[in-house]
């Protein structure tokens, strides 16, 4: 994960600003996918300081107006900062007061925009933000899944994964995806996933949150843990037919 | 006259050149690349024995080198190694370990144990501080049961009841964490690693192609080469490269007869001697 310094700076007379910009606290991976009745998002509670695992119960997910779910790992602070843009965003919208409200692929849009204009200024937000959400459109109710990341990269998926979760739990994700899951397949697909994630990425810790959206409205689950395994007779006593071994 | 007799390197690296080369770097001289194996292999224990894994793409940089390569080398009849990190030092040290272990057969007359060629295998690669880049999973049956371990270049092991090295490494991972439970029986344990494979082979750039598989057990040793072949050619003309007359169009045909502009005069004078 690309934590070198991102540098920029303006020597303007005697005055020097530096971008220059490293992540401090940080989430890990979200995971999310589109189940049958909208999208569903998952990730841990936690958020690390460095090597440290500071904040031990981060609301990493939250929802964005009436039709989406935002997740975010990365700088922690600067998804804060985030989630105050989109709140300008919805409050200007729903001032309009006309009837219409910002569906997910307009605050993807909007998203996007953002994180690309501050990459260019070399002073990105240091985030990978998860956008999901349904909304009705012409055809019905259009499932929206996507994601952005701190250079402006964005696309949309049936299954996204940001950090670590690109390379444990993508794999997962393509080969037992499929159309049109219920809510119960796309919660256990899901917690396949965060399994694999604790036990193989250091920063995540074993309190996890899911959040799904509908066109009933977003929810939010209370945090839980899920149960590990680490019962295997090769785990006791390793070294004892090769001394020396772990 | 007191006779200097130099005697032979008694092995391992020579420095003498570092110095040369260094100052040649320091002028601009770019110093050719190492081929690797950008790589996914995998190992796990099953009920009887162990099975192992492997891609088989070599990569050199951004281009694949060789399409169909072995990564799973043969150590003893009853132990194979499957190996990630620079080519050439995967093929070397499991070479060196294998003729090491032929001999030890040798003078022992017992079949080979995996702690050995682990032991060899760790000690070598730590004399070299991680400079001989072999990511090794080592795997085999002796008298003393089923044995997996994974060998780091810098030489320290791990001894596990699965097992995954190399680029794709957390792909294959993904899919043990999530599918694996002890007692495998043989059917399960192939499928579980050709699955792991092929979570590398199709979400790993440095993994592809094919997918080799090796089981080991008790007496039986099976190299299941090229086990699944996920990536076929799919367009390939049934007719080949030939091209028969008529197949382009002729648009104008235009002669020109070769003319004879020398003369060659009979008789004159000889040559010159």
């Amino acid at each position: 994960m690309g934590s070198h310094a991102e540098g920029g700076s303006q020597a303007a007379g005697g005055g020097q600003t530096q971008r220059t910009q490293y992540p401090y606290v940080t989430g890990t991976s979200v995971i999310a996918l589109k189940y049958k009745d909208g999208v569903i998002m998952a990730c841990d509670t936690g958020a690390s300081y460095g090597s440290t695992l500071r904040y031990k119960s981060v609301e990493r997910i939250k929802a964005v107006g009436k039709h989406s779910l935002i997740g975010a790992s990365g700088e922690f602070s600067d998804f804060q900062e985030i989630l105050r843009y989109l709140d300008e965003l919805t409050l200007s919208d729903h001032m309009w007061d006309d009837g219409n409200s910002l569906g997910p692929k307009e605050i993807h849009s909007y998203l996007t925009r953002v994180m690309y204009n501050r990459r260019n200024k070399f002073d990105p937000l240091w985030n990978s933000l998860v956008l999901g959400g349904v909304k009705k459109g012409p055809k019905g109710d259009e499932k929206y899944l996507g994601m952005v990341n701190m250079i402006g990269t964005h696309f949309e998926e049936n299954h996204i994964a940001t950090g670590f979760g690109n390379h444990l739990a993508i794999p997962i994700l393509r080969a037992e995806w499929h159309e049109d899951m219920t809510f119960e397949e796309a919660v256990k697909l899901v917690e396949k996933c965060l399994l694999v994630l604790l036990y193989r990425d250091r920063s995540s810790i074993n309190k996890f949150q899911i959040a799904k959206i509908t066109t009933e409205g977003s929810t939010i689950y209370p945090p839980y843990s899920l149960k590990t395994y680490w019962g295997f007779s090769h785990f006791e006593n390793p070294a004892q037919g090769a001394v020396g071994s772990w | 006259m007191t006779g200097s007799m130099d005697l032979p390197a008694k092995g391992g690296f020579s420095f003498e050149l570092c110095r040369r080369n260094d100052m040649l770097e320091k002028k601009g001289l770019k110093l050719p690349g190492f081929r690797k194996t950008g790589t996914t292999i995998v190992g796990l224990v099953f009920q009887d024995g162990v099975v192992l894994g492997a891609d088989t793409r070599a990569t050199e940089g951004p281009i694949v080198a060789d399409k169909n390569c072995e990564k799973i080398h043969f150590m003893a009849p009853n132990i194979y190694c499957c190996g990630a990190g620079t080519a050439a030092d995967t093929e070397a040290v499991t070479d060196m370990v294998s003729s090491q272990l032929q001999l030890h057969r040798y003078a022992t007359g017992r079949e080979s144990r995996v702690v050995t060629a682990l032991t060899l295998l760790k000690s070598h690669l730590f004399r070299y501080q991680g400079h001989v880049s072999a990511a090794l999973v080592l795997g085999g049956v002796d008298c003393t049961g089923p044995h997996l371990h994974t060998v780091y270049p810098h030489g320290s092991t791990d001894t596990l009841p699965f097992a995954t090295m190399g680029s794709g490494s957390l792909a294959a991972m993904s899919v043990f964490e999530s599918k694996y439970k002890e007692g495998l029986t043989r059917e399960e344990g192939i499928q579980l690693v050709a699955e792991a494979i092929c979570a590398g082979i199709f979400n790993d750039l440095g993994s592809g192609s094919n997918v080799d598989v090796c089981v080991i057990t008790k007496g039986k040793t099976e190299y299941l080469r090229n086990h699944q072949l996920p990536n076929p050619r799919t367009y390939v003309s049934s007719k080949g490269y030939s091209f028969t007359k008529g197949q382009t169009e002729v648009l104008s045909t235009k002669i020109t007869q070769l003319k004879q502009t020398a003369e060659v005069a009979e008789g004159g004078d000889a040559m010159e001697e």
